[in-house]
């Protein structure tokens, strides 16, 4: 069989890419002006909290865990050289709250989530389920997504929270059991080290993340064709896309924020 | 097969409009990725009228069904529906309409995570009917389909042919004025065809709903231009020779994109056309 390999050009490429720029942008856009209009599906929003809030808490608790007590072993040997050990809760705590703590939960979440709304959606659209809906009067961007970001946001804002806590918890663990520092000394300084600023960071980009989670992921979802293929290519697509996404917009908003209030 | 029980017949979905048509297509063309799909396709369905539209496969017989209900917006030309231009229409204008309107999909497309009262019940529930109206209707309409007994269960315990019927009861829920099957015996066993065509014949002549019906099977056609359905028997029975069915029976035939025939039966059985003869025997 002969192999036929067909050429595109860059201009096609160009404007494929400009094209789901384009596409992305409007269904983020309408499916957040959909917040201020009837029917707002407060059932199907409190549903898929408990799906991406409680379902990836498991996941959040460990990789927080681990994330502080790695966060704390690794800086403990350096910290050790230069007799600052007892400095260790300040360099979690900032770790932790203002860049670990979202950025892992938010990959987490992303993982978890993106692929799982990518793979939904995806399947509906090509059952043609979406076009069932549509058919039926329902707009789907109210009905599927918008619940999707109001939930993503809300739940991820609360998971890294607890990721934060626990990172402190994980890096208490390894500070006071492998290097004998002391429990009050490493909790006073990991919450006297942290100002507005760090806190204010670390609030914001899960709010920034789960936008990117679930539009991202639905975004995919919605684009899918060519079935069930189709529907695989989206959700990895999905995951792909929102992690890098969130790694781009976390430097840009820690830089952002770092231009508002001023480095340390 | 057992003797179904009617529900309650409604005036209101069998009132004949004087003027118009219940589906207008003006010249329509639609393309994709430079394939054109339909070009310049103009047909009439009128109020109480069926049309069987036949096609072979990647003719665009589905992408019509979209069109008309407006999933899909055309290239050029108008579309109206029920009197009203829905190529004009903003997506919001749209959905009021389809209220209006019925589509039974080629793969069923039953909301896989929702019961098949959920499924068959969802319009009512988006307009917030009271939960008592909802059930009532919601059984009445797996009655005439035969299928109360799925009313709790999911889409996946169903089998294709049922699935096809819950469809089909999802579809006349809010008794639309028209309603559009997609291949509503794809892949179905000639008995479930048979049992499908029937439940069609029964809808056509209780509620004399206007019905645009795509399939690839010419005998479902015409079984349906040569059957009706009896009230009394609650049965689908033949009609005799020559005699033709209350509710008017016609045919749209599609071939590279463009339209061959639209006509009776009568006229399809007699037509001259070497692809159509070849298509009919």
């Amino acid at each position: 069989m002969a192999l036929e390999l067909e050429l595109i050009s860059p201009i096609d490429v160009a404007k494929d890419i400009a094209l789901a720029v384009q596409d992305y942008t409007l269904l983020s856009a309408q499916s957040l002006a959909n917040f201020f209009r009837r029917p707002l599906y407060m059932g199907d929003m409190l549903q898929q909290a408990d799906l991406i809030g409680v379902g990836s808490l498991p996941i959040v608790v460990l990789t927080g865990l681990s994330v502080g007590a790695l966060l704390a072993l690794n800086a403990a040997s350096t910290l050790e050289q230069f007799g600052g050990i007892t400095l260790i809760g300040r360099l979690v705590s900032i770790g932790m709250v203002t860049e670990l703590g979202p950025l892992i939960t938010g990959l987490m979440v992303a993982g978890r989530n993106s692929s799982g709304m990518a793979s939904e959606l995806g399947s509906m659209k090509v059952t043609e389920q979406i076009d069932a809906m549509l058919a039926l009067g329902t707009d789907p961007t109210k009905k599927l997504i918008t619940p999707r970001i109001g939930a993503t946001v809300f739940m991820l804002f609360f998971l890294t929270i607890i990721a934060d806590l626990l990172g402190l918890i994980g890096g208490y663990a390894v500070a006071h059991l492998l290097f004998g520092v002391d429990t009050q000394q490493y909790w006073t300084t990991t919450y006297q080290n942290l100002v507005f600023r760090d806190v204010f960071t670390g609030l914001i980009k899960p709010v920034l993340f789960g936008f990117i989670i679930a539009t991202v992921g639905c975004y995919y979802g919605m684009a899918t064709k060519g079935g069930t293929q189709g529907v695989g290519r989206s959700t990895t697509q999905a995951v792909v896309a929102a992690s890098v996404m969130i790694l781009i917009v976390d430097f840009f908003a820690t830089k952002l924020i770092f231009a508002i209030f001023g480095y340390r | 097969m057992p003797a179904p029980t009617l529900p309650s017949e409604n005036p209101a979905a069998a009132v004949v409009s004087p003027s118009g048509y219940a589906i207008e297509f003006d010249n329509v063309s639609i393309a994709f990725d430079e394939k054109v799909v339909l070009d310049g396709i103009s047909f009439r369905l009128a109020h109480g009228e069926t049309k069987a539209v036949f096609g072979v496969a990647g003719s665009g017989k589905s992408t019509l069904l979209k069109l008309a209900i407006g999933l899909l917006r055309p290239d050029s030309g108008r579309i109206f529906v029920l009197g009203e231009e829905i190529t004009r229409m903003s997506e919001q204008e749209l959905f009021e309409l389809r209220r209006r309107v019925g589509i039974v999909f080629q793969e069923s497309a039953l909301f896989d995570s929702l019961k098949v009262y959920e499924n068959v019940g969802y319009r009512l529930v988006e307009e917030k009917r009271p939960v008592d109206e909802i059930e009532r209707r919601v059984r009445e309409v797996l009655r005439f389909v035969e299928l109360e007994r799925t009313y709790d269960m999911r889409p996946s315990e169903l089998s294709g042919g049922m699935r096809r019927r819950v469809a089909i009861a999802r579809a006349i829920t809010t008794e639309p004025e028209v309603l559009l099957y997609d291949s509503p015996t794809g892949g179905l066993d000639p008995v479930t065809s048979n049992t499908i065509v029937e439940l069609i014949v029964k809808q056509r002549d209780v509620y004399k709903t206007s019905a645009l019906m795509v399939t690839h099977r010419l005998q479902d056609a015409f079984t349906m231009a040569t059957y009706q359905f009896d009230k009394a028997t609650n049965k689908m029975v033949a009609l005799p020779k020559g005699q033709h069915c209350e509710v008017p029976m016609s045919f749209l035939i599609l071939r590279d994109a463009k339209v061959i025939f639209d006509g009776d039966a009568h006229q399809l059985a007699t037509s001259r056309d070497d692809y159509i003869r070849e298509y009919i025997s």
